[in-house]
């Protein structure tokens, strides 16, 4: 069993070496043009206004707070149900009580507007 | 001027019977006509018999070629047999082969980035009453994505002046290792699996969310307000749609009572009556709402119409992709239709059965045969989809997932609790 996760290490020496060697490959064949118009940032061929570390919504960091959240249980629920069928009621109970807790605080976000976008 | 001139007289539309299409002379033909009665065509009826004659042919092939391990089986061991001969020690014929299945599983997103991409542009075609690709390749286009990828290959590297250079190069480097490291635990067929690990189900989930940091850094280090948007709203809806795609699993785990994605897909061989497959998708009720979920976030997941905010075209000149170009491009889209590729096996072990046949009859066709025509099957409604919905706005994006997609999995898992303890 350990040997099948030795596997996925190779794995990623053979993934690694696809993608350097991809992008190796690329820099040794194509031709390079030096053109400091080229190089501007492509915004539908206005020139830039500003920097573009401007502030972002905060919206983003809400969905990431509740995406912690629930990845967090997500990972609890996986054990849970692989052996939920011989644990039985107590099992389905348990995680009712569990789910239930995160539910509602899924409902409290819902009603204080977190899930709003504007 | 007369007045013949200005409103010129539609002459009616002559019916070719040789090819099969409406022509109206000096003027367009309309699609609409021609495919009213689609098998009064010829063309119609010669591709029917093509596609009839490409799926009995790969059978034929497949039940020619019986299942893969019996075939691969002597071949290694006549491998490690010369190899012990010459005194090469057994850990390095191991470590050896595994580099050689490796490559192999390698090539899988690889050729299906080759062929998903011309697939697409022909769907797309016929959908629109067009050719696609015809010229480049023996047989209408069929090498289009080749010369593509050659062009990618020798295109110019542009990096922005305001760019973050490292990250930006890094960036498709961060997105791709994944996107071919999710493959290790994947089944292709019963037994040809590349590392057969007991928690597959969660790796594929942890490895697979390892990309919405390369999209990230993507977005982040171009320099373009256009790709930050892009980066940060793929991210919001990555990690979103990753919720509902996870809980969707859950009742497939719950019923399968294993995290090894092969043994779930062995546990669906079999048949209820003799007639009806005991695949997942065929539970009551929980099957069908998780199969629906987890191809819905699947979609999303890979940033595809109609959830494609994040690279939309139209109003962000394709988000976190608009400053890559060259073979940095082309590895951001070989992880997008890797991801394609990897949610239809998923979908095919989960939910249909792996490579069970969906009639007792049928099973003289090996296992992967039934896989490769499931992942197609799927990898259909994957295109078709992206040529027939319009694309979400981008609350209603999150709204759909969060207030919809969510609770609907969380319910299922309660209804799964249920039919488990009814079976028990």
């Amino acid at each position: 069993m350990l040997l099948a996760y030795a596997s996925i290490l190779i794995l990623l020496v053979i993934a690694t070496l696809f993608a350097g060697g991809s992008l190796i490959a690329a820099k040794l064949v194509r031709p390079r043009v030096n053109d400091t118009l080229k190089r501007t940032a492509y915004e539908c061929g206005m020139e830039t206004v500003g920097e573009t570390t401007v502030q972002t919504n905060i919206r983003f960091y809400t969905y990431a707070l509740l995406f912690v959240i629930f990845d967090v249980e997500a990972l609890y629920i996986f054990p849970w149900a692989v052996v939920v069928r011989s644990m039985g009621a107590v099992a389905l109970v348990e995680m009712g009580i569990f789910l239930g807790i995160l539910v509602s605080g899924l409902a409290y976000a819902w009603k204080m507007g977190a899930l709003q976008w504007e | 001027m007369t007045e013949e001139t200005i409103q010129p007289k539609l002459s009616e539309p002559v019916f070719n019977h040789s090819n099969g299409r409406l022509l109206m002379p000096e003027t367009r033909y309309w699609p609409t006509q021609m495919w009213k009665s689609p098998w009064s065509l010829p063309t119609y009826r010669r591709g029917a018999a093509v596609l009839a004659g490409l799926i009995t042919g790969i059978a034929g092939a497949a039940w020619f070629l019986g299942e893969a391990g019996p075939r691969v089986a002597p071949l290694y061991s006549a491998a490690e047999q010369f190899a012990l001969s010459k005194g090469v020690p057994a850990f390095i014929i191991s470590v050896l082969w595994t580099f050689i299945k490796g490559a192999i599983l390698l090539a899988a997103p690889l050729v299906n980035a080759l062929f998903a991409v011309w697939w697409e542009r022909k769907i797309s075609a016929h959908i629109q009453s067009r050719m696609g690709p015809m010229y480049v390749g023996w047989w209408h286009g069929a090498l289009q994505t080749v010369a593509d990828g050659l062009k990618l290959l020798l295109k110019e590297d542009i990096i922005p002046e305001t760019a973050d250079k490292f990250v930006h190069m890094m960036a498709p480097v961060v997105v791709v290792i994944p996107a071919i490291l999710a493959f290790a635990p994947v089944p292709f067929g019963n037994e040809l699996v590349y590392a057969d690990i007991d928690i597959g189900t969660l790796y594929v989930f942890a490895v697979g969310g390892v990309s919405v940091v390369g999209i990230i850094m993507a977005g982040w280090s171009s320099g373009n307000k256009f790709s930050l948007l892009g980066g940060l709203r793929s991210a919001a809806q990555l990690v979103s749609y990753e919720l509902p795609r996870t809980f969707a699993v859950v009742p497939v785990i719950m019923l399968a009572g294993t995290l090894n994605i092969s043994a779930i897909a062995g546990l669906q061989a079999g048949y209820w009556g003799g007639i009806i497959p005991r695949w997942l998708i065929f539970y009551p009720v929980v099957g069908q709402i998780a199969f629906i979920v987890f191809l819905i976030a699947s979609v999303a997941e890979t940033n595809r119409i109609p959830f494609d905010i994040p690279e939309a075209e139209s109003e962000l000149v394709a988000g976190f992709n608009t400053e890559y170009s060259g073979m940095k491009f082309a590895l951001f889209f070989l992880s997008e239709f890797a991801y394609v590729l990897l949610s239809c096996l998923l979908m095919a072990s989960f939910f249909f059965g792996g490579g069970a046949a969906p009639l007792p009859f049928l099973d003289f066709l090996p296992s992967w045969a039934w896989f490769l025509g499931k992942v197609l099957i799927l990898m259909f409604c994957f295109l078709w989809f992206r040529w027939t919905f319009p694309r979400f706005r981008v609350d209603r994006l999150m709204d759909f997932n969060w207030k919809f997609l969510l609770p609907v999995s969380l319910l299922n898992i309660a209804a799964a609790g249920l039919l488990i303890w009814f079976l028990s």
